[in-house]
């Protein structure tokens, strides 16, 4: 059997005393799948991103990245946040450019990857600006591009098109998806859109609150290459209600 | 362009209505010179005596510059050290207040005694009055990080160091800016008030606030106003010089540092 991408093995969080934010979650997450994370607040989302990229340590139990700690696993892992979190002071090339800086990547190297990584988001015509002179999806497609600089296998991704307009979040989807199905990473997306879960995932995690707990565990059985037509599909809508219904049920518990 | 022009041409007119309404009123209640010398008689004190006007004028910049640039490599090293742990702070950070809170006018007679007059102890002025603001506002902007920014260089694995200086350095500018524009207002001032305690090494020779006592105890009141325009114009040099190097370092990507939009 081959090593999971991601394992949780009876994980309880909890800050200080206070009550569990998640409690006892037991999953398993295979190479190659692109997992959502749906749940209402206070069901720990973000905390199980946390946990996965290693910036908050499990209370009990264990969080394993490829059979690593998730801090040993930062290498393979890359995080996009829920802000765009782009230095105001670099150009859109220096931001995308920082992780390899960090690692101490030749110059010449490091230019070669950041001009493939803009072309691949669309972003080469904005290079040399600076973030304050960029749209909203333009800054999440910065903060996507330099994410990818490192060659992540592992994407963790916290809400990140939340803030932007519905179509703006569907193109950025379409990217999303076409990029995954390039690269093969394991995904691990938190969203608060049922919508957006079921078109991108092979999998949605349901969780439900007090204390954060996996309560569906759901098989998304789209076929692929998924595109702008999938939402369209009988099978797409018939999942989003699904899904949506569970949802529900969660939250009246 | 038009509106500069328009708002250059009003300066231009408000100043010269005042020195028209100052020597008015110098002739219609008949103020005697030594009490308050009409415009006139300064310009002529000023360029009789343009040799050691600027001379004094060199020796102050020199003093004040010096003090400037102290505050802001020790007040930003400060504000490093500062950055480093909220245990430095909590027990430091109230002993700098008391650079801003010691009257400095009390403290003169011992940095005479200790460092001696001369150019040193003028700096060292300049220094006390512009370090406060620089650690107090550097220090601000080095802790206040946006949290996702430091995960995001945990998550890349960096160094202690790069999070100092690639994150929290470069964030902090702006308020180290802001630092120091309000050190740059006030940095004369420390000056003059060295200068009339500890301004000259030599009889004769001293910066402004030196050449000031000394017209004053002369009864040169053109002379003395002379330069009291010099020391307002080298305050102003300052300010400007360092709103100036704040554009040039961020106008690119910060908001406050911007000109003013084009219409």
């Amino acid at each position: 059997m081959r090593v999971p991408a991601i394992a949780f093995e009876g994980v309880t969080k909890r800050f200080g005393q206070g009550k569990a934010i998640l409690e006892e979650l037991s999953v398993a997450i295979q190479p190659g799948e692109f997992v959502s994370v749906v749940g209402p607040s206070g069901c720990g989302k973000s905390t199980l991103l946390r946990l996965v990229s290693g910036l908050s340590p499990a209370s009990s139990g264990t969080v394993e990245v490829d059979g690593m700690t998730p801090t040993a696993a930062r290498e393979i892992t890359s995080f996009i946040f829920q802000d765009p979190t782009l230095l105001p002071w670099r150009t859109v090339r220096a931001n995308v450019a920082l992780g390899l800086e960090l690692e101490g990547v030749a110059r010449e190297r490091r230019e070669k990857t950041v001009e493939d990584l803009l072309t691949l988001v669309g972003l080469e015509h904005v290079a040399g600006s600076y973030p304050r002179q960029l749209s909203g999806g333009m800054k999440m497609r910065a903060s996507i591009a330099r994410a990818l600089a490192s060659k992540p296998r592992i994407l963790l991704l916290d809400e990140p098109f939340a803030a932007l307009d519905e179509m703006t979040r569907d193109r950025m989807n379409e990217e999303l998806i076409r990029l995954y199905q390039q690269h093969g990473w394991t995904v691990l997306f938190v969203t608060h859109s049922v919508a957006e879960a079921v078109f991108l995932s092979t999998r949605i995690l349901v969780l439900a609150p007090h204390p954060g707990r996996l309560a569906h565990d759901i098989a998304v059985e789209l076929p692929y290459p998924r595109t702008a037509e999938t939402r369209g599909s009988e099978e797409f809508d018939a999942l989003v209600a699904r899904v949506s219904r569970t949802l529900r049920e969660v939250h009246s518990v | 362009m038009k509106r500069h022009a328009m708002t250059l041409g009003s300066a231009a007119v408000l100043f010269v209505a005042l020195l028209l309404l100052w020597a008015g009123a110098i002739r219609v209640f008949d103020i005697q010179k030594f009490m308050l010398p009409g415009p006139k008689a300064v310009y002529q004190a000023a360029m009789e005596r343009m040799p050691s006007l600027l001379t004094s004028l060199a020796i102050t910049a020199e003093a004040a510059t010096g003090g400037l640039v102290a505050a802001i490599v020790i007040g930003v090293l400060i504000a490093l050290v500062f950055a480093q742990s909220r245990w430095a702070r909590t027990m430091f950070y109230p002993y700098t207040i008391l650079f801003q809170t010691v009257p400095i006018v009390a403290i003169a007679p011992l940095i005479l005694m200790w460092v001696g007059p001369g150019t040193f102890a003028v700096g060292l002025f300049a220094f006390i009055i512009c370090v406060s603001p620089i650690i107090a506002n550097t220090t601000q902007g080095l802790v206040s990080v946006d949290r996702g920014l430091v995960d995001l260089f945990l998550m890349n694995n960096a160094t202690a160091a790069q999070i100092l200086f690639r994150l929290r350095l470069p964030h902090a500018m702006p308020a180290l800016f802001t630092g120091i524009r309000i050190s740059a207002g006030v940095v004369v001032v420390g000056a003059i008030i060295g200068e009339n305690y500890a301004g000259s090494a030599r009889v004769g020779v001293g910066g402004l606030g030196y050449a000031i006592s000394y017209a004053n105890s002369q009864m040169e009141t053109d002379y003395l106003f002379a330069l009291v325009a010099a020391a307002t114009l080298l305050g102003f040099i300052f300010f400007f010089l360092v709103m100036f190097l704040e554009w040039v370092f961020l106008h690119r990507w910060h908001e406050s540092a911007r000109g003013p939009e084009v219409e």
